[in-house]
């Protein structure tokens, strides 16, 4: 809604107000980051050495390898889960109760349980030991599980949003259930769905950093590499997630301009199904009527 | 699956911590959210921007750096609290962003028509604001707030990686005992977090169905 509907234009009295209002805050503003400053002056934060590994080509070097890898473990976990949620979501749209109910379990339990529980248990369970899979498919795998229940929400959801005309217009010219899924229906719902999919790789690229607790490769396991070597926790931390930052706003623009691009006006009404996956902290979907 | 059972209470507890953690946040991220909501949509353009800018980057930074920052960067500069509090910190500098969003969604959703009306019948702005859109924004702000605490309720387990001893840290440590009960212990820990959720969304569903109203 547009701010302006509510309130009439500001009038000279109310326009010195808001003047006012302004001075204030940026002056609080000012006074806070003043502070934040003289704090990290005082401890000397600002000393050159602890800034001088992100200048030395060895350690950004490192760094860049580092995001390289999240980047890989993210794709690698985005790809399965696309499979995973294609099938699970089709299966949840199943008119066979046998595959519906099942596809609905596993769904809603990997919905429901945290993204480190499941990387600790395969970590423990599978990862660790001379014959085990290593901590970095077990981030794959437990991302993959996560990403693909709530992707396989956001496909139901984008199929269930498509105009009930549509599949029954295929139905009567004497298509197959497959053939009406396949080339009528999921052609549409991919389009709906690419901004809320790439969405998801921004909740993806954010959660491969909880490898840190099971000693996956990535960004942060190099960031911690460098703080334990120079003892620049706060520098350290500052440049890896701005490393994070980046990436995350460019998948963001990305999702923006395949919105603008693909699906334009039509989004509006799913913007719930864009919303489950964009909205969200950890990609909780509400997009498709309630939780459970 | 003795040691699970016959120390059950230690399961619990770390479970009393997942919840304190939660219950916590998710005040102290509402509060913080709706401040942060009002200043995105208020008339002030400094705090408009500021607003903005915290609610982007934080929203893209991993939750793992959040509590980097509170935990392993912050004491550096000598801030440091005791653990839960700094749990409790990094939860809610993150969480509060996304309750920043979803009222702003829900603000968003009323429509225009509604204002327009508000206006054309003489409402003041606070009237229209108190009589007219906010009821209708609170309801519509429900499932998109609702899974924010959802996402947050999971969150918490990052505190795991930073010393606190909630349920998934205590997971670690049982399964470390007993390697060969590890898929009981598992299911064991997950059921308590499905329980949790199943709760959280029981009552959103309770509370959105009670707000519903008929929609035109």
């Amino acid at each position: 809604m547009s701010a302006s509907v509510l309130y009439d234009s500001p009038g000279p009295k109310t326009v010195a107000r808001h003047r006012v209002y302004s001075i204030v805050a940026v002056l609080a503003l000012i006074a806070v980051i003043a502070l934040v400053v003289i704090r990290l002056q005082q401890q000397g934060q600002f000393a050159y050495d602890l800034w001088e590994p992100f200048i030395t080509p060895v350690y950004v070097e490192a760094l860049l390898k580092g995001l390289l890898e999240t980047i890989k473990m993210a794709a690698t976990s985005v790809v399965f889960a696309v499979m995973f949620g294609v099938l699970f979501g089709s299966a949840k749209l199943s008119e066979r109760g046998w595959i519906r109910w099942p596809a609905w379990l596993v769904v809603e339990f990997f919905r429901a349980v945290p993204v480190l529980l499941l990387m600790v248990f395969f970590f423990l369970a599978y990862g660790v030991g001379a014959d085990g899979i290593g901590s970095y498919w077990c981030v794959v795998f437990a991302l993959t599980l996560y990403n693909g229940a709530v992707l396989a929400e956001i496909f139901r959801a984008g199929i269930l949003a498509l105009p009930a005309g549509q599949a029954e217009a295929a139905y009567a010219i004497g298509m197959r259930k497959s053939q009406v899924m396949n080339i009528i229906l999921l052609p549409q719902a991919v389009k709906i769905m690419l901004p809320a999919l790439i969405s998801q790789c921004v909740v993806t690229l954010k959660d491969t950093s909880l490898g840190f607790y099971i000693l996956a490769p990535g960004l942060t396991a190099v960031g911690k590499a460098i703080y334990t070597e120079f003892q620049n926790q706060l520098q350290t931390a500052i440049v890896v997630s701005a490393m994070y930052v980046t990436v995350n706003l460019l998948l963001t623009a990305l999702a923006t301009w395949v919105q603008k691009r693909y699906v334009g006006e039509k989004a509006l009404s799913t913007a719930a199904v864009a919303a489950a996956g964009g909205g969200m902290a950890t990609g909780e979907n509400t997009g498709s009527g309630g939780m459970f | 699956m003795e040691d699970v059972f016959g120390n059950f209470d230690l399961v619990l507890r770390a479970f009393w911590l997942t919840i304190q953690l939660f219950l916590i946040s998710a005040v102290l991220s509402t509060v913080f959210g709706t401040v942060l909501a009002a200043m995105r949509v208020g008339p002030v353009a400094v705090l408009r921007t500021a607003a903005g800018i915290y609610v982007t980057v934080v929203r893209n930074t991993p939750l793992l750096m959040v509590f980097v920052f509170v935990f392993v960067a912050a004491p550096r500069i000598d801030i440091n609290f005791d653990f839960l509090t700094k749990g409790v910190i990094a939860l809610t500098v993150y969480t509060s962003t996304f309750v920043c969003e979803a009222i702003r969604s829900g603000v968003n959703s009323v429509p225009l028509g509604q204002a327009e009306a508000a206006r054309s019948i003489g409402l003041t702005f606070a009237g229209s604001m108190r009589e007219i859109v906010l009821p209708q924004a609170f309801r519509a702000t429900v499932p998109p707030l609702a899974s924010v605490l959802i996402a947050l309720l999971k969150d918490t387990s990052v505190a795991a990686a930073f010393g606190l001893l909630e349920a998934v840290a205590r997971m670690r440590y049982f399964t470390n005992n007993n390697a060969d009960d590890r898929m009981w212990i598992f299911l064991v820990f997950a059921a308590g977090y499905v329980i949790l959720v199943e709760l959280l969304s029981f009552g959103a569903w309770r509370l959105e169905r009670r707000w519903r109203v008929a929609t035109r």
